[in-house]
């Protein structure tokens, strides 16, 4: 047993006094195992945050078009609207027997690169994220809808902290989005009256407003551009009838989940304007079905990437062992039996394998948490946890298992040398 | 078992190896034995097979034809890790030159034996101590013990070697033209050194040189013909 335990530190030792060949080695294994965690991981916290975002809705109702499109524009806000829909079809549909609730969405409008979202009181009541969980205030409370009270916002967390903002600040909407929008709502500010708790959805980064307000920005508006010769100032506005004409799509919630589908129908066979209702969970499958392929790739690439490095891994610890003839021979001398010699070879590669993986758990941490806030922004991904879990741990035995399997090579070489290999110096 | 003190440390019979993929050389070697405590001077022009040979007395190599026999048993029909064994506990090796693991110290490379074979640990007492011993006999101590092997001359890495060869007692002592490297000063001095601690340990000596001058030292001499 003791013949076994040596063999650690002198593995270790020996390493060491390779550290410069052997770290370029280290380096690019740490890079290949980062790269496939990286991919895993982003792949992973994608689906479970698209799917925390659209869990609490039935149905989601917009233009009739591409299913994919509505529920990226109504949830993400990401890509463009599928058309607007009017809101008597909305009322029509929101007073089905089989309607439990309903949220109306009007998109479109941005502060400072963070989307606007006109929505009515039931938001806040009804929107579910996650595994059921309702929409809670960190700070101040629900916007008024009505009177003094048209013109206030709630911010989603992350606006607000990004922001700066918090109840009592102003801010101006931009017409359109995108960096550069075209033209701004500057005469009617809006006042921030509660932020909302952060969900680790797209709300996290929502503005939002009273539909009202929304209706009432675009007053004195026409076709994206205001009216020349057209000022409607913020106190007359409630003169007129602030009742929204269009919205871009709404979401449903259903008294049984059961009658989806014959409701879907219904939505679909609807007589007033093409509409369509999809059903965001069978959508982000489709999605998912759909990139599988691309998933695929990227991981059979990191593989590839992974299956590289430990070639370079190999070719070092093969070139190494023309200098370690004299090493190995003289450990063979004092009692190391080729299994032992074997060992210490598989137990370098096991060497670097574990500091390569666990150095790479170590970067992806720090990358996961540099890069979360981009991540949430522009692609609606929220990660999860800095360190590896669920599908990332296997990942990590594995990418262990395979540098210690190319180490068998090197360790299969070792173990034949014969002593006189080393005994001889040889050109 | 093992330490039956009637029979010679060393017995070679018959024996005949060819390296694998060279037909050009063939190792015969007819009886010979070697006698608890004393020392054999075997001699050769280069390339005659005594590397070879110290390879199959030590157990890395298997020869084709006849037996090794050390200390009465039947090393050479052993599987090679029961010899791999024996090897650690009864046998130390001296080699030409690069003898030590170059990125450890002097004292742990001494100390290597010792790691591989409980039996040569138990019987050098405090290995660390004994090492210490052995090295200072051999005019190795101070500061030279911590120092990494890579950064000792020939002539002190010779030296370790014999120490290591030494510690924990082994019944044979194998050296291979240790003193090759050495100048013809230190050569006598250094063979002067190594019998008398292999005496004092009670080791067999099996001492291969091409350089006939040193045999007188020795109880017995031998020839290996090219
Ligand atoms: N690993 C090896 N593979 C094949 N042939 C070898 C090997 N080592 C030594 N030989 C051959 O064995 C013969 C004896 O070599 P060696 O035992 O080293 O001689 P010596 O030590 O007496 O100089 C030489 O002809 C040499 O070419
Ligand atoms: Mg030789």
């Amino acid at each position: 047993m003791s013949r076994w335990r040596f063999l650690l530190p002198l593995a270790a030792a020996s390493a060491w006094n390779r550290r410069a060949t052997l770290g370029l080695t280290l380096l690019a294994v740490i890079l290949a195992s980062t790269l496939l965690l990286a991919a895993e991981r982003l792949r992973h916290d994608a689906r479970h945050s698209f799917a925390q975002a659209v869990a609490g809705s039935d149905l989601i109702v917009g233009a009739r078009g591409s299913p994919l499109q509505l529920v990226l524009h109504a949830l993400f806000r990401v890509g463009e609207a599928s058309g607007p829909i009017s809101w008597r079809s909305y009322r029509q549909i929101a007073a089905d027997p089989a309607v439990a609730w309903s949220i109306p969405l009007a998109l479109g409008d941005s502060h400072r690169g963070y989307p606007v979202i006109g929505t009515n009181g039931d938001y806040f009541r009804h929107f579910r994220h996650g595994p059921g969980i309702p929409l809670q205030f960190s700070a101040g409370r629900a916007f008024a809808e009505t009177g003094p009270g048209l013109f206030e916002a709630v911010l989603g967390a992350e606006a607000a902290r990004q922001l700066g903002y918090r109840p009592g600040s102003q801010l101006t909407v931009s017409h359109g989005s995108g960096p550069l929008p075209s033209a701004s709502h500057q005469d009617k500010p809006l006042t921030v009256v509660g932020v909302l708790a952060a969900t680790g959805t797209p709300v996290d980064r929502g503005i939002h407003v009273p539909l009202a307000a929304f209706t009432a920005l675009h007053l004195d508006w026409q076709g994206g551009q205001p009216l020349p010769g057209l000022q409607i100032p913020a106190e007359h506005v409630a003169k007129f009838d602030l009742t929204p004409h269009e919205i871009d799509a709404f979401l449903l919630g259903l008294h049984q989940r059961s009658t989806v589908f014959s409701l879907q129908r219904r939505i679909a066979a609807f007589r007033d304007e093409p509409l369509q209702a999809a059903l965001p969970g069978i959508v982000l499958d489709q999605l998912w079905h759909s990139l599988a392929f691309g998933e695929r790739l990227l991981r059979g690439l990191s593989w590839l990437i992974l299956a590289l490095s430990l070639c370079g891994m190999l070719a070092v610890m093969l070139a190494g062992l023309g200098e370690r003839r004299r090493e190995l021979a003289i450990l063979r001398a004092v009692g190391a039996g080729m299994p032992q010699i074997a060992a210490l070879l598989l137990l370098e590669s096991l060497l670097l394998g574990l500091l390569g993986t666990a150095a790479s758990v170590l970067l992806l941490a720090g990358l996961t948490s540099q890069c979360a806030p981009w991540l949430a922004t522009h692609w609606g991904i929220v990660g999860q946890s800095p360190w590896p879990q669920g599908d990332e741990l296997p990942l990590l035995a594995a990418i262990l298992a395979t540098a210690l399997l190319a180490g068998l090579l090197p360790a299969w070489r070792a173990s034949r040398l014969a002593l006189a290999d080393g005994l001889t110096p040889r050109l | 078992m093992i330490a039956n003190p009637s029979l010679p440390a060393l017995a070679v019979r018959a024996l005949r190896y060819q390296w694998p993929g060279n037909p050009e050389f063939t190792l015969n070697l007819p009886d010979f034995t070697v006698d608890r405590e004393h020392s054999l001077f075997l001699h050769g022009p280069s390339g005659s097979g005594k590397t070879t040979l110290l390879n199959l007395l030590g157990g890395v190599l298997r020869p084709q034809a006849g037996e090794i026999e050390l200390l009465g048993q039947p090393f050479s029909a052993w599987p090679a890790r029961r010899r791999d064994a024996f090897r650690a506990d009864h046998i130390g090796f001296i080699f030409q030159q690069f003898n030590l693991i170059p990125y450890l110290s002097v004292l742990d490379n001494v100390l290597l034996p010792c790691r591989f074979s409980p039996l040569r640990a138990r019987r050098a007492g405090d290995p660390a101590a004994s090492a210490r011993t052995l090295l200072a006999a051999l005019e190795i101590g101070g500061e030279l013990l911590a120092r990494p092997a890579h950064a000792l001359s020939v002539g002190q890495q010779q030296r370790v070697a014999a120490a290591r060869a030494l510690i924990g007692g082994p019944e044979i002592l194998i050296a291979d033209e240790p003193t090759s490297a050495l100048d013809a000063g230190r050569q006598s001095a250094f063979v002067e050194l190594l019998l008398a601690q292999a005496r004092q340990h009670r080791s067999s000596v099996v001492f291969v040189s091409h350089d006939l001058r040193l045999a007188s030292r020795f109880t017995a001499v031998r020839e290996l013909p090219s």
